[in-house]
């Protein structure tokens, strides 16, 4: 059993530092605690979006470790050229760690990361899910859900927003046989703090999906990220859950959820949502859930 | 000293294989595949203590190797054709992160209509991603190249991403007899690599790869700029320790042949070069003046050197196995800029020949230097010239 990390043993020392993110930004947080428990020893790899333009500005660095931008399709192959390299020159105990996107991870990023799986690469990928192509101006990615106004996925009198769900990178990566692959939420951070500290000894790679709202795209109040954060996975629409082994496994599994529609009406994205579409998105998350416990909860 | 009678993909992999490149990432092509099913062999065998990469394309082929070279490890890919366009992004990524990585590319046509055979359209579209371009003559040069390939990419002054092409099938799937120099020799030239000043590592961390708003962008695209066009003279420099060490020298950015007094010079790259060779000595022995300069380097252009050798040229003529659609042959282009900066006035004409794998024949050369004496002598004569073509179009 590995001692849990809280807000109480966790390190004062910041390697992600001085970027300049938006005022509750979800993601650079997941990084900098990630970062926090991954150490001095860490390679990082960033493609093209948010948090590789808000930190590495030169002259103005806000990673203290290694880091690099990679081309945006690249995340998984520059992360795994940097294990390689790492291995081959004989340096041991450090950790190649990529840190893209959702549309970096499912959509244009998604087949290096499936290599990189593929090949059992010794890297640990996070997704920072916040749910839209958030640098370039809140566009609809692969892991927007639905009913969600983005800037090409408007929503008005013929469309909801995205019509489409999300895409189920989690059990895309598992069905890789990945070593190990987790959810994770910014409103539970204890729990993703134990993941990041699991994928840390994990031979092979390991994936972590973390969602991390985006007040600018979510049209949210920046001091509610993390109360929001705690509520995706609360009414259901967002989970924690773990692929190790070979096995599923639901780390926290509601009673009860809380209403789909306090979730939605906190948040300007999903402002114009009728009753008829949170019923279609409750129903989504029913059908998910049947699934999860049937095979799951062992 | 071996010698072996070889292929030229072969002698690339024997060149890398003597490198010593720490990762090989790459990804299937013909007419490379042979250079990574021997390096792969290599890797099994324990012949060459590499770690073998298998990306799922040539886009995280390049990614993979810049990872590997941003932590200072010694990178190798090779590609063709679709692949290196499809791994293009890549190409000024690497070059503008001063990653010494080098890439062997079997020249093949462009896609449509589809053909696996030899031209040089894939590397000319990418002339400007601030990469070294060489053009191989023949399998020995393929492997000497890719030890000098190293030895100027990754010199300090240099630091710049090396891309080593050969003519698809005409040379990478020729045999010829090739020297395999003992691996102590190269090791001695070639000394593993050792972290450079810009790159990642545990002692002095950095990030790579930065954001330079238009506040300093320029600034190191210029520097970028600068550096290519000095390593001119590192060019020369390795090209002169080669033949020491291994007594084989190629005259660094190009090579001259029976140009002194010539008074027609065709400039060819790569295969085409081999036989032009002939044919100089032919219209030499008729008394013709005919020189050859034989291309080596692309990128940087050898603007200095081209124009010494064509000074008292009447008539120039540049071999083109691509077109630059909408103009002409893309080293056409490139040689008149470089006689216009010179000063020159020498009469210019474009052969395109080669495309998708046609045959460059002995019988063209004849042509092409029949087109230039007759230039020179005052003759009107079209400025671009297709070769070898089937029928009127």
């Amino acid at each position: 059993m590995m001692p849990k990390i809280t807000a109480k043993n966790l390190t004062n020392d910041e390697l992600f530092y001085g970027h300049k993110a938006c005022g509750g930004c979800g993601e650079s947080l997941a990084v900098r605690l990630a970062m926090k428990i991954l150490g001095e020893r860490t390679f990082a790899s960033l493609p093209a979006g948010c948090m590789s333009a808000v930190s590495f500005i030169y002259p103005n660095m806000a990673f203290k470790t290694n880091a690099i931008i990679t081309p945006f399709a690249s995340t998984g192959a520059v992360a795994a050229g940097v294990a390689a390299g790492l291995k081959a020159l004989g340096i041991e105990n450090t950790y190649s760690v990529g840190f893209a996107g959702d549309g970096g991870t499912a959509d244009i990023g998604l087949q290096a990361l499936s290599g990189a799986i593929d090949r059992g690469d010794q890297i640990i990928y996070f997704c920072n899910d916040n749910e839209a192509y958030m640098n370039t101006g809140i566009q609809k990615s692969g892991l927007t859900p639905y009913g969600t106004r983005t800037t090409t996925s408007p929503a008005g009198e013929n469309l909801p927003g995205s019509v489409t769900t999300k895409k189920n990178m989690f059990e895309i990566v598992a069905a890789h046989d990945i070593a190990y692959a987790a959810t994770a939420s910014v409103g539970y951070l204890e729990d993703y703090m134990m993941k990041v500290e699991k994928a840390k000894s994990v031979k092979g790679t390991s994936y972590i999906h973390i969602l991390a709202p985006c007040p600018t795209g979510w049209g949210t109040p920046s001091e509610i990220t993390i109360s929001l954060a705690k509520e995706a996975v609360d009414c259901g629409l967002w989970y924690l859950a773990e692929y190790e082994n070979g096995e599923f496994k639901l780390n926290k599994d509601p009673k009860a959820f809380t209403p789909v529609a306090d979730y939605v009406k906190k948040q300007g994205r999903f402002k114009h949502l009728t009753e008829t579409d949170i019923e279609h998105l409750e129903t989504q998350r029913d059908k998910k859930w049947l699934k999860m416990r049937r095979d799951w909860n062992k | 000293m071996a010698r072996k009678f070889i292929s030229g993909n072969d002698a690339v992999a024997e060149g890398v294989r003597l490198a010593r490149p720490h990762v090989i990432s790459a990804y299937p092509i013909t007419p490379q595949t042979i250079v990574v099913e021997r390096l792969s062999d290599f890797c099994e065998d324990g012949s060459l203590k590499a770690i073998y990469m298998h990306v799922e394309s040539e886009h995280s082929a390049l990614a993979a190797a810049m990872g590997v070279s941003s932590v200072g490890a010694r990178a190798f890919t090779a590609t063709s054709s679709q692949g290196l366009l499809y791994m293009a992004e890549n190409l000024p990524y690497a070059s503008g992160a001063r990653m010494p990585i080098v890439m062997m590319n079997a020249n093949r046509a462009l896609a449509t209509p589809w053909n696996i055979y030899g031209d040089q359209m894939d590397s000319m579209f990418l002339l400007n991603a601030g990469w070294i371009q060489v053009y191989v003559e023949d399998a020995q040069e393929a492997l000497d190249m890719m030890i000098q390939s190293y030895k100027i990419a990754e010199d300090p002054r240099v630091m710049t991403p090396f891309m080593v092409n050969l003519d698809g099938f005409v040379l990478t799937h020729t045999y010829e007899v090739v020297d395999v120099p003992e691996q102590e020799l190269v090791d001695a030239y070639l000394p593993p690599l050792k972290l450079a000043e810009n790159m990642m590592s545990l002692e002095a961390p950095k990030s790579l790869c930065i954001t330079a708003g238009n506040n300093f962008n320029m600034e190191f695209k210029i520097k970028q700029n600068e550096e290519m066009n000095a390593s001119t003279a590192i060019i020369a420099e390795v090209d002169a320790s080669f033949a020491e060490v291994f007594g084989r020298k190629y005259h660094g950015l190009l090579e001259a042949i029976a140009c002194d007094d010539a008074e027609v010079i065709l400039i060819t790259t790569g295969s085409v070069a081999g036989t032009s060779r002939m044919i100089i000595e032919e219209y030499r022995n008729k008394g013709h003046k005919v020189g050859l300069i034989k291309l080596r380097y692309l990128r940087p252009f050898p603007t200095e050197a081209l124009a010494k050798v064509l000074k008292d040229a009447k008539a120039v003529g540049v071999v083109d196995k691509n077109i630059s659609f909408g103009y002409e042959g893309t080293i056409f282009t490139n040689v008149n800029s470089a006689i216009l900066q010179s000063g020159l006035t020498p009469k210019v004409h474009n052969f395109i020949c080669g495309l998708g794998g046609r045959d460059v024949t002995k019988e063209n050369i004849r042509e092409m230097f029949d087109a230039l004496l007759s230039s020179a002598a005052g003759d009107s004569c079209e400025k671009i010239h297709y070769m070898n073509v089937r029928c009127a179009l």
